[in-house]
């Protein structure tokens, strides 16, 4: 549960913002005392769930910073509802993390 | 769930053998990750892999917000508004990146199209958000975002 998530309900709308821990190598950097490349590492995808049904979904490049931030707008979940958020990188790792919509 | 399991399979077993990783597993069983768009050097080139043209309608309904000036090309806030209906696809491009593609979106649920997230930057370069909705493509080009210090290493 390393992700930070936020929610908040704007008429239908829901906003959310999530941010992840992640370095976001991105594969190009050199060790600065070897020069040994520093292998890539990165989120690729996000999803973002209610009720079991996934209803947004990015998927990212190593363009994208350190300990990345999102936000969206969904609709469908009302105030109280559960959101969940996943992610997975490129060498499989995964975490998530979960909200109430305010 | 299963689906994430299954791409993580996959991914373990590209790590093991590129022959395998160059061969028959990407595409056909994630098809949400085009992961040849993201390795495209040049916008179009992502475009044609996204969606399968090159050919985009420009939009006065796409805008962006993202500062003049990065003066920290690692961290560089952007975010992308489409005032468009029954958006499925949206993609943010840094053209002068090494890869372009920096992250695409997929809402799945019709909602207002805003989203926003942090970049990085290896030089200044104009941004590009193409949106898809009803099968078309549309696509907006920002104003220069200047770097003061590039955010992709090397």
């Amino acid at each position: 549960m390393a992700i930070k998530c936020k929610a908040k309900a704007d008429g239908d709308l829901v906003e959310v913002k999530v941010l992840m821990k992640h370095a976001m190598e991105t594969g190009l950097r050199k060790d600065s005392k070897t020069g040994e490349p520093i292998p890539a590492h990165y989120i690729t995808e996000v999803t973002c769930s209610h009720n079991g049904n996934a209803i947004f979904r990015c998927n990212l490049g190593p363009a994208i910073s350190k300990n990345p931030y999102l936000s969206f707008i969904v609709s469908g979940p009302k105030v109280g509802d559960t959101l969940q958020i996943a992610s997975l990188d490129n060498t499989g790792e995964t975490d998530s993390g979960e909200t109430v919509v305010k | 769930m299963k689906r994430r399991e299954f791409n993580k399979s996959l991914i373990a077993l590209s790590g093991i053998g590129a022959s395998l990783s160059l061969g028959v597993i990407p595409l056909s069983v994630n098809a949400a990750r085009s992961i040849t768009a993201f390795e495209a050097e040049t916008g179009e080139d992502a475009m044609n892999e996204l969606y399968g043209t090159t050919s985009a309608e420009p939009s006065e309904a796409i805008s962006f917000k993202a500062p003049d000036i990065a003066e920290n090309g690692a961290v560089v806030p952007i975010s992308i508004m489409a005032d468009i209906p029954n958006v499925d696809h949206v993609a943010l491009l840094v053209l002068n990146n090494p890869s372009p593609l920096a992250a695409s979106f997929e809402p799945v649920t019709a909602g207002a199209t805003t989203v926003g997230t942090r970049i990085k930057m290896g030089k200044t370069s104009q941004l590009m958000a193409l949106v898809r909705a009803d099968g078309k493509v549309y696509s907006a080009t920002s104003k220069e975002v200047k770097v003061t210090i590039g955010g992709c290493g090397g």
